[in-house]
């Protein structure tokens, strides 16, 4: 076999294994209202066009979502007032075990329930956590896999910057 | 082009097999059902005298002096 078939075949295998479905930098993201996404703390969402949002997925047994709570909340204090929403997206499966989550972190940002794990589902997070940030069009701008502390808190503030400095 | 074809069966192997593993055949627990794996009855290391047990049976069989707490291999004379 030439390396030319070799490089055919080597493209298609990645190609086929790569078909995840999930959402990537530049698609739109979902809407993040309905009857099915009930608020568990803050305020109500409000028109995230020409905003920077913050979409966090979380699950109350997930170690590194409660490491990334304070962290997100931080964010919320320090960027809510130039133009970020925060929005914490619950995925448990147990309405119960999410409110707990929410009520002994008690996050100041907005939180909400996909109790039907429709939004999950749409987004197909690749883990947990992950959060997704949102420019000024709705246009997915950035993807984090996971939460890695200081290191994820400083990404996350640099991105949320650059965003912010972009002409609405 | 007549070497293209005769790739295609091998072409379309690899597309099944691919998207047999990327696809809906394969039952995948996704990222956000993993509620029950994260148990505690689930947790291999809940029982510290089971886990006490299963690592003498490891240092003792597998001759491995130290068990999992030290690197290198053992001496074989457990």
């Amino acid at each position: 076999m030439s390396r030319r078939e070799l490089s055919l075949l080597a493209a298609v295998v990645v190609a086929v294994t790569s078909l995840r479905g999930a959402i990537q930098p530049g698609d739109r993201f979902p809407a993040l209202t309905g009857d099915d996404l009930p608020r568990l703390a803050g305020e109500a969402l409000p028109e995230p066009a020409g905003r920077i949002v913050l979409v966090d997925f979380w699950a109350s047994w997930c170690g590194p979502c409660k490491a990334s709570f304070p962290v997100l909340d931080q964010l919320h204090r320090d960027y809510g007032a130039k133009g970020l929403v925060v929005v914490g997206v619950g995925v448990d499966e147990k309405p119960a075990a999410a409110a707990d989550f929410v009520r002994r972190l008690a996050p100041g940002f907005t939180v909400v329930h996909d109790r039907a794990q429709r939004l999950v589902k749409a987004v197909a997070v690749p883990t947990m956590p992950t959060s997704y940030l949102l420019g000024r069009d709705g246009r997915v701008r950035f993807v984090h896999r996971g939460f890695h502390g200081e290191r994820s808190a400083r990404e996350l503030r640099a991105q949320i910057e650059t965003l912010l400095a972009e002409k609405p | 082009m007549r070497r293209l074809f005769r790739l295609l069966p091998l072409l379309a192997a690899v597309v099944l097999l691919g998207s047999g593993c990327a696809g809906t055949n394969l039952v995948r627990v996704q990222p956000w059902e993993r509620a029950t794996l994260t148990s505690y009855a689930l947790r291999p290391d809940r029982d510290a005298l089971h886990t006490a047990m299963m690592e003498h049976t490891f240092f003792s069989r597998e001759a491995a002096a130290g068990g999992r707490g030290v690197g290198g291999n053992g001496c074989g004379c457990n």
